[in-house]
């Protein structure tokens, strides 16, 4: 009797940047030695993608390991498959000490698209987002206006966004207000 | 007359008309033009009254030191007062008032102030209304209030309809001012490679240069400013903001700029302004100079008006404040105004140099144009009125004696410059005097510094101290080219453009005007234009005893006004060292704070308006709530049904409903917002027993038991249901407001403390929708999904008994469920994917139709926990309450060497008998005892106060009991069991309650074990 | 505004991503304590005017603890190092010493080995 939704329902907004809901997201916190050949290799079992370096993110065809702090990986996996894939990482750590907990349903996800994208964020969050110091695969933890999120910069130049499902509207409108079409800075 | 000339105006575009109003009335003005120079165009010279004595009061300067011409512009929603005409641009439909008069501008009744200036002198209101004191409210600051001031306030039932936004910005180099010292330096900098912001606060480049004239590599200022921003602008490595002004300096390498997008073009869309939220290595200002007005009687008379500012007016707007003009100076810079109005067409009717060896080539050249110059004469007085008629001369070094008195209708002064040194100083930025230039400049071994601890300011050109465009262009190249050096770029020398300009003599301080001015005089002398300080006011502060250069602004409010006194300081100063025999640099100058210029309170809150002034933490179930009937309340940041109303139903009529429903039938609580922690690890079981005060490694697989956390002072912090999940892993329920706290806690003694146990804590508090399901009908409701479903989690009692909990299915939804009870009813705590939520919340709504299924809000959980004598923390602890005072000692573990909050819980204050301590207490009457409520004990403190001996923590309406219930702290409370006590209420009335057992129903717990 | 660089994921960080965590370096003191040790653990903290150290917390970034040593009248940051130690390391000590010989904090100082 599955019928998962998202916080905001595929909502998308254009101006300066196309900001938009990016859907259910399989999201798994892993907790563990992010040097250990274990882990390593369960997390590219799980995702595709090599454990990625720091403030980093790997991504692979189906999934992607984010660097989220010196113990810590958000890994992306197809939503369907979240709980066999945590249920997965769990038995191939047993020997280890490591936590795998699955977050797809605590997250919100969003996509920013187009020429604004870095302008977007950059108006949110205190990070140099300029192209000399952001590039794709770059990963990053900070706060946007005033809540905590993540977000990276994929290969095509599009963000992805990362929040608590709970401030999920909050998150839309604020990455739709800060794309008003008249608010170009022209700054990059 | 104040007139637009027929030629000049290199900023105005005259095919492009403006039309605009001023006081209602119809004026024209050009694109490019300010409001200032649009007003002058339309010989509008006088442009409002001034603070205290409402005189009349016209434009000084031409930028943002402007003090007078204060306007309220704009109408209805987009109204804003006190916005300088100077600053602002012209735009078609300008809608300007002069503030601060009644009935208008040109007869103002509180203008008698002005007439009775001699009693009003510094501190005439500290003086004046301190006695009698009740007075001050209700009689003076009504009056003072209504006659001294601004603009009136917009009214604050409109709302703002423009938008802000912030923007973060990254640089190597900041360079603050785009005159030709900015873009010397901004080149500079740019050339090594670094990353280069300039900001420049105008519409337009190249600051003072083409109106103050020379040439720069032998072509005019024009020519080099339009060449150099052609070749930033082709560099990667630069961005030049225009509109844009650095408003502030803050530690390690801040700066706030303030971007001004729509005020030029209101309504157009997009934000109104954009504050530039900019962290750099390196800063340079080249923020210019301001020169300073003369003190001579009746410097504030309209037409009374900077010599520089003047040429502004007249080089860039093609505006020239009067036909005949006595230009007064204490240096050479003034003579080019001289000569500017002369080749204007515009009669400078007399030179009239304070100096007695008088200035150099300047002076020579204004002198072969057939210019009346006169060395070491002084204005007396300007004569009063709403604009300049008669100009009284006489000689410098004098009391004011012997005067000529001629025709004039305005007035070019200068009593030299004072580099702006604001940004330079926000930060720490120390000063050194200059004596020959009589002014302060930064003195470059002492900038503010950063993170690294070395110096992070840079400044550069006349804000430096420079004067001549020679001195200026070099200082400016070398300025540049460190700021990249200490940015970490390669040092490289940059060639200066080459300045030049003509040779100026020396200048002499002039600080008074004739030296020896009479008191009459100085009564008329103005230092703050926009405060209403006279020189006289100074000198009765200093001969009242304010030494201190601080107290002396607070006292006279000199610098104090929205201009910060931006003209005023130095003069003030200078009259303070003066009455105190002492130095300018002795007195010391008061503190720069930011902004340089006011900004929009818009641009401070940026985004954070509207929907997105904070943001909502909305559950799973958010919407379904607010659909039905949900009374928000504010949780910390998310929002929880108080209750849910029924049309025609009240809040407590709701409450009532819900209690009663759920006691009987079946309740539902969207319980999303606890927290839950997942705690895993070979140490976990260590680790929680450290958290919590009671035994958690002991706890079996399957089961749940209720724990307290205590901060390491002792007192309670949190508490909550934990579960065992496994062998090694724990999920810890937390308040709804605990979930980030409390994992910060468990974070910070892992991290800090016992970083070499093994333990992983993960917030997942958000991963699910956790729905109570309360009464005696829970269980069928839940067997009546299952069945739906063909099957699922068995949930009777042998197979999930109380505090137990189990995974599995309910109703076809991948569930955990935990036989908890937070009412002491059967309860069952659901918890679901949260996307699944919804879907699960109405698939019990619908299955629960037939057992009279309701949804309570936190209301009703409060009631039902009071009912039961549960504690709710926030409730009955605020910080200050231990777990003994609860009663709780069962839940501190005995057996235990540590935990936080054990050292401390034997502390002696901790341990002392005489604690408030937890009881119920029953109305006599049934009625509610008032929430915080104390209970008065005998006698009176040594404060004369009453003494107390407990108050309510928690009360309640129970509609199950029919009566007032409440939870309180009080002295021996246990032990007075049967005592009935009194609380009196903020309204006089006593309530009188008696100590009872705080467990009012279901005292043996039979409800909820079914 | 300050910027201290988290060691634990190397990024600059503006005041608004950290949470400031009050003095570094505290022992704790538990059940066994005296009174007077379990107070100044509890209660004194150092105020100097000048050399600190500190602890901050990379709220709204990897979530972890760190240690900073600030000099609190010019803001200077001489370093930021883990958490998970009882005393500032060597390094950090030396960086302070050429920069403000003769400091002194709590048990360390410049001569401290």
């Amino acid at each position: 009797m599955s019928n998962p939704v998202t916080a905001t329902n595929g909502a998308a907004f254009t101006g300066i940047a196309t900001v938009k809901d990016a859907g259910l997201q399989g999201m798994i916190t892993l907790r563990g030695d992010l040097a250990s050949k274990t882990l390593q290799a369960a997390v590219k079992a799980a995702t595709g993608a090599e454990v990625p370096g720091q403030r980093k993110v790997s991504l692979a065809e189906g999934g992607a390991a984010a660097w989220m702090s010196p113990d810590e990986l958000l890994l992306l996996v197809p939503y369907e498959e979240a709980v066999a894939k945590t249920a997965e990482l769990a038995e191939a750590l047993k020997g280890e000490h490591a936590l795998a907990a699955n977050v797809s349903d605590a997250r919100s996800f969003f996509s920013i698209t187009g020429e604004g994208a870095r302008e977007v964020l950059a108006k949110i969050a205190p990070v140099d987002l300029s192209p000399e110091s952001f590039a794709p695969g770059d990963f990053r933890r900070s706060r946007t206006a005033q809540v905590a999120a993540a977000f990276w910069l994929q290969e095509d130049g599009s963000f992805r966004v990362v929040c608590f499902r709970s401030v999920g509207v909050y998150m839309f409108n604020l990455l739709s207000n800060a794309a008003h079409p008249q608010s170009a800075v022209g700054a990059y | 007359m104040s007139t637009r000339l027929a030629k000049q105006g290199r900023l105005i575009d005259r095919s492009k008309q403006i039309d605009f109003t001023f006081n209602g009335k119809r004026m024209q003005g050009y694109a490019g033009d300010s409001l200032a120079s649009a007003l002058l165009a339309n010989d509008q010279m006088m442009m409002g009254r001034s603070f205290k004595y409402h005189r009349p009061r016209g434009v000084v300067a031409a930028g943002s030191e402007e003090p007078n011409a204060l306007m309220q512009l704009g109408s209805g929603d987009r109204y804003e007062p006190n916005q300088r005409a100077t600053t602002t641009e012209l735009f078609s439909g300008l809608t300007a008032k002069s503030q601060n008069h009644w009935p208008s501008l040109e007869f103002d009744v509180m203008a008698i102030n002005n007439k009775l200036s001699r009693f009003l002198t510094a501190g005439f209101y500290y003086k004046m209304f301190i006695h009698p004191r009740p007075l001050w409210k209700h009689l003076y600051e009504p009056i003072i209030r209504k006659s001294a001031g601004l603009g009136e306030a917009p009214d604050n039932e409109l709302k703002d309809p423009d938008t802000y936004e912030h923007f973060y910005f990254f640089a190597d180099v900041v360079v603050v001012g785009g005159g030709v010292a900015g873009l010397q330096s901004a080149k500079a900098a740019a050339l090594s490679g670094a990353k280069v912001l300039v900001l420049e606060q105008n519409n337009h480049w190249g600051g003072r240069a083409p109106v103050d004239g020379g040439t720069i590599d032998g072509d005019a200022p024009e020519v080099w400013i339009e060449k150099t921003l052609d070749a930033l602008r082709g560099m990667k490595n630069v961005t030049l903001r225009d509109r844009c002004m650095a408003s502030g300096v803050y530690d390690h390498g801040y700066v706030l700029g303030y971007e001004r997008l729509t005020d030029h073009a209101p309504g157009q869309g997009g934000p109104r302004h954009r504050l530039w939220r900019i962290r750099t290595k390196q800063i340079v200002t080249a923020t210019g100079a301001i020169e300073r007005p003369l003190s001579f009687a009746g410097n504030d008379v309209p037409g009374v008006m900077l010599a520089a500012s003047m040429r502004d007016y007249v080089v860039n707007w093609g505006v020239t404040p009067g036909q005949k003009v006595v230009v007064a100076t204490n240096n050479d810079d003034a003579y080019r105004t001289a000569l500017c109005l002369h080749e204007a067409g515009v009669e400078v009717v007399r030179v009239v140099d304070a100096r007695d060896t008088g200035g150099g080539a300047l002076m020579e050249a204004v002198r072969e144009k057939g210019i009346r110059v006169e060395l070491g004469r002084a204005i007396a007085r300007v004569k009063d009125g709403p604009r300049v008629t008669k100009v009284a001369i006489c000689a410098q070094n004098g009391e004011g004696g012997a005067q000529e008195e001629i025709d004039a209708d305005a007035v070019a002064m200068s009593g030299g410059w004072s580099p702006v040194v604001h940004l330079w100083s926000h930060c720490g930025g120390k000063l050194n005097w200059d004596k020959e230039n009589a002014f302060f400049r930064p003195d470059p071994a002492r900038p503010p510094l950063g993170d690294n601890g070395e110096g992070f300011v840079i400044a550069t050109g006349s804000a430096n101290g420079n004067l001549g465009l020679g001195a200026v262009l070099e200082d400016a190249a070398v300025a540049g080219a460190k700021a990249a050096e200490c940015a970490g770029f390669p040092a490289k020398a940059v060639a200066a453009a080459k300045g030049e300009s003509m040779t100026e003599a020396a200048m002499e301080p002039v600080w008074l005007m004739p030296a020896k001015a009479d008191i009459k005089l100085r009564m008329k002398t103005w230092l703050d234009y926009q405060n209403d300080v006279k020189v006289s006011d100074v000198q009765l502060a200093a001969r009242e005893g304010y030494e201190s250069v601080e107290h002396t602004k607070r006292y006279t409010t000199l610098g104090m006004a929205t201009d910060q006194g931006k003209l005023s300081n130095i003069n003030g100063l200078a009259i303070l060292a003066d009455s105190l025999n002492s130095e300018i640099p002795q007195v010391g100058t008061t503190t720069f704070r930011p902004p340089y210029h006011p900004i929009s309170m818009g641009a401070i809150g940026g985004e954070a308006r509207g929907e997105i002034f904070q943001p909502v933490r909305k559950t799973p179930i958010y919407d379904w709530n607010d659909a039905n009937g949900a009374d928000w309340e504010p949780v910390g940041q998310w929002r929880r049904p108080f209750a849910y109303t029924r049309s025609g139903e009240s809040r407590h009529d709701a409450v009532n409903r819900e209690v009663k429903n759920t006691r009987e039938n079946l309740g539902l609580l969207d319980a999303s917002t606890l927290g839950k922690l997942i705690v895993k690890g070979p140490d976990a079981g260590k680790f929680l027993d450290m958290m919590y005060t009671n035994m958690m490694s002991t706890l079996k697989v399957g089961k749940c038991r209720y724990g307290l956390m205590c901060s390491e002072n002792g007192f309670l912090s949190d508490d909550g249901v934990v579960a065992r999940i496994d062998e090694d892993t724990w999920l810890c329920h937390t308040t709804t407001g605990g979930a980030d706290s409390i994992h910060a806690h468990m974070e910070e003694w892992l991290q800090t403390e016992w970083w070499d146990w093994k333990v992983y804590v993960a917030n997942v508090t958000e991963q699910y929708a956790q729905v109570a399901v309360v009464g005696p009908k829970a269980r069928k409701v839940l067997e009546k999904l299952n069945a739906q479903a063909g099957g699922g989690m068995d949930l009777s009692k042998d197979a999930l008994p109380f505090m137990e909990w189990r995974d599995g299915q309910i109703g076809g939804f991948e569930a955990r469920a935990y036989r908890i009870s937070f009412s002491g009813e059967l309860s069952y705590e659901i918890a679901v994917a949260a996307s699944e939520g919804q879907a699960f919340w109405d698939a019990l709504m619908e299955a629960g139709k037939e057992f009279n299924v309701m949804p309570y809000g936190t209301e009703t959980l409060h009631i039902l926990r009071a009912e039961k004598g549960f504690i709710m923390i926030g409730d009955e602890t605020d910080g200050t309450v231990i777990p003994q005072d609860l009663n709780l000692q069962w839940a501190l573990s005995k057996k235990k060497e540590d935990y936080l909050g054990k050292r401390a819980h034997l502390r002696s204050h901790m341990a002392d008998p005489d604690r408030w301590k937890l009881v119920g207490l029953e109305t006599v009457d049934g009625s509610v005892l008032p929430d915080g409520a104390y209970a008065k004990g005998n006698g009176i403190n040594a404060n004369g106060q009453q003494n107390v001996i407990g108050r309510v923590t928690s009360t309640y309406y129970s509609a199950t009991l029919g009566r007032g219930i409440a939870m309180g702290l009080v002295k021996h409370g246990p032990k007075r069991m049967g005592e009935v006590i009194e609380f009196p209420g903020t309204d006089g009335k006593i309530f009188k309650a008696k100590i009872v057992d705080p467990v009012f129903y279901d005292k043996e717990g039979e409800k909820q074990n079914v | 505004m300050l910027i201290l660089e988290c060691p634990y994921c190397g990024v600059k960080a503006e005041e608004t991503e950290l949470g400031a965590g009050g003095e570094a370096h505290l022992k704790r003191y538990g059940p066994g304590s005296d009174d007077d040790q379990f107070h100044d653990y509890l209660f004194m903290r150092e105020n100097p005017k000048g050399v600190h150290f500190e602890r901050w917390r990379h709220a709204n970034g990897c979530g972890k603890w760190f240690h900073a040593a600030r000099c609190t009248m010019t803001m200077e940051v001489f370093g930021t190092y883990a958490a998970q130690t009882t005393e500032p390391p060597q390094e950090i000590k030396d960086k302070i010493t050429a920069k403000r010989p003769g400091w002194s904090w709590r048990e360390f100082s410049d001569a401290a080995e």
